[in-house]
């Protein structure tokens, strides 16, 4: 594929700031609109983004698939850990209350695990996607 | 007219679905196949976020000097349900691919026809 | 009053778009459509107050699944021209047009007896919504309502999306993860269809 200045320069500008906007959706989803899976696309989004512009043995050389099959188990991990410590600390399944000192806090720390490991496998789960069809074109 | 804003979104959302479902069981193209479930699913997100508006409601966002808000609860369902759509929509079409290679072809008539010449 | 045109407006260009997108016969202008119809569909969510799911559809609609489905069309294309056309129909579907519209007007004589559009007293917002919006707050601090009932009051169901999201990507990579096998098999089949 020839090099095409213009997205090549416009890409490793918008790039960044996807990733960034990405870490914004994903942290701040307790108090505007955002979450794990909105940030998980867009993160993913961005990587996509790369690999359309700069050729997908880049992109596999930032993020290597077996790391991508590792992030994807390890979101779901994050999860059902977070309901199996609470388990442990005396609540139900799933029942944050116990993480923290108070219910409050409890809640917002377990909010963002659990948060933290949606976007992880979301993310992930994307490029996973995007890989193996973009892959397959290759001979 | 009161009558017909209050029924409007319904009304284009049977449309959506009967699109999507008439796209499903009349064409022979898997892809369009997959686009035509794609559109019905989108019909069913639209049914769940117009049950889900009150009029003159704030995005469910708790903040001082709002008193109504749209029902949290029909957004989170659609809200996971779209990431969902993506992944099976890419399993589908997974299987498109495998079925391109197999056969050679998407269309379901020739499918069916290499299928009984065997 | 201007929500009410927006979403109206809107709403048409979408019946539009999905009309369009049913009758044309070019897959790679039909996937483009589908990224129109993607982004309306974020406006519409954004005009009737769910910002995250705007948010979503936006990032997922219009981007990922536009791309995997430009992604399989490269991998599903004719070995000549046209190279993305489908096959024309034979013969006209009277069936499924019929079953559409008896379908179809089923559906709309059951909207007579929904509450309009909009509505503070419809069922829907009388029962489990309000509770949510009052005590998100007290119960866990994030004014984000949808984030609260999203990852604590349904946390059980989010981690079952998540584990079907884990399993839709672990098929696919079963299905077409790796490189493309070259069977002899394969590439008879096809010398033989092109000749028939």
């Amino acid at each position: 594929m020839k090099p095409n200045l213009i997205l090549h320069v416009i890409a490793k500008f918008i790039i960044p700031l996807i990733l960034l906007f990405a870490l914004y959706v994903q942290f701040h989803g307790d108090f505007g609109p955002g979450g794990g899976f909105q940030a998980g696309v867009i993160f993913s989004a961005a990587i996509i983004l790369y690999s359309l512009v700069f050729g997908l043995e880049n992109a596999e050389k930032i993020i290597p698939h077996h790391w991508l099959r590792i992030l994807a188990s390890l979101g779901v991990v994050i999860y059902a850990g977070v309901g199996i410590e609470s388990l442990f600390l005396g609540g139900n399944y799933l029942d944050y209350t116990f993480l923290g000192s108070n219910q409050i806090a409890g809640q917002h720390l377990g909010i963002l695990l659990v948060e933290l490991g949606v976007g992880i496998t979301v993310a992930s789960a994307m490029l996973i996607l995007f890989f193996a069809f973009a892959g397959r074109g290759r001979e | 007219m009161e009558f017909f804003i209050g029924h409007y979104n319904y009304w284009v959302v049977i449309i959506l679905m009967m699109v999507g479902l008439y796209t499903v069981i009349s064409r022979g193209n898997l892809v369009k196949k997959i686009i035509g479930l794609n559109i019905f699913q989108v019909s069913v997100f639209f049914l769940y976020i117009s049950l889900g508006t009150v009029e003159g409601g704030a995005a469910p966002i708790i903040a001082e000097g709002v008193k109504v808000y749209s029902n949290p609860l029909p957004h989170v369902l659609i809200l996971t349900a779209i990431v969902v759509g993506v992944a099976t929509t890419a399993l589908a079409l997974a299987l498109v691919v495998r079925i391109k290679e197999t056969y050679g072809t998407i269309e379901e008539d020739e499918i069916h026809n290499l299928d009984h010449s065997l | 009053m201007i929500d009410v045109v927006v979403d109206i407006i809107l709403l048409t260009f979408l019946a539009t778009t999905s009309i369009a997108i049913m009758r044309i016969n070019n897959l790679f202008a039909i996937v483009m459509l589908f990224g129109i119809f993607s982004l309306l569909s974020a406006g519409l969510f954004v005009v009737m107050d769910a910002p995250d799911v705007a948010f979503t559809e936006a990032a997922v609609g219009a981007g990922i699944s536009t791309v995997l489905m430009l992604a399989t069309l490269a991998l599903v294309k004719r070995k000549k021209e046209p190279y993305y056309d489908e096959a024309p129909q034979t013969h006209t579907a009277w069936l499924p047009l019929i079953v559409v519209i008896v379908t179809g007007s089923a559906l709309v004589y059951g909207t007579w007896d929904i509450p309009s559009f909009g509505s503070p007293d419809a069922p829907s917002q009388t029962h489990v919504a309000r509770f949510y919006l009052e005590n998100s707050m007290l119960d866990t601090g994030v004014p984000n309502t949808v984030t609260a009932v999203l990852a604590s009051y349904r946390g059980f169901d989010t981690l079952g999306e998540v584990t079907v999201i884990f399993t839709a990507a672990v098929a696919v990579l079963l299905l077409i993860g790796g490189k493309r096998p070259k069977p002899a098999l394969k590439a008879k089949d096809e010398e033989g269809q092109d000749e028939a």
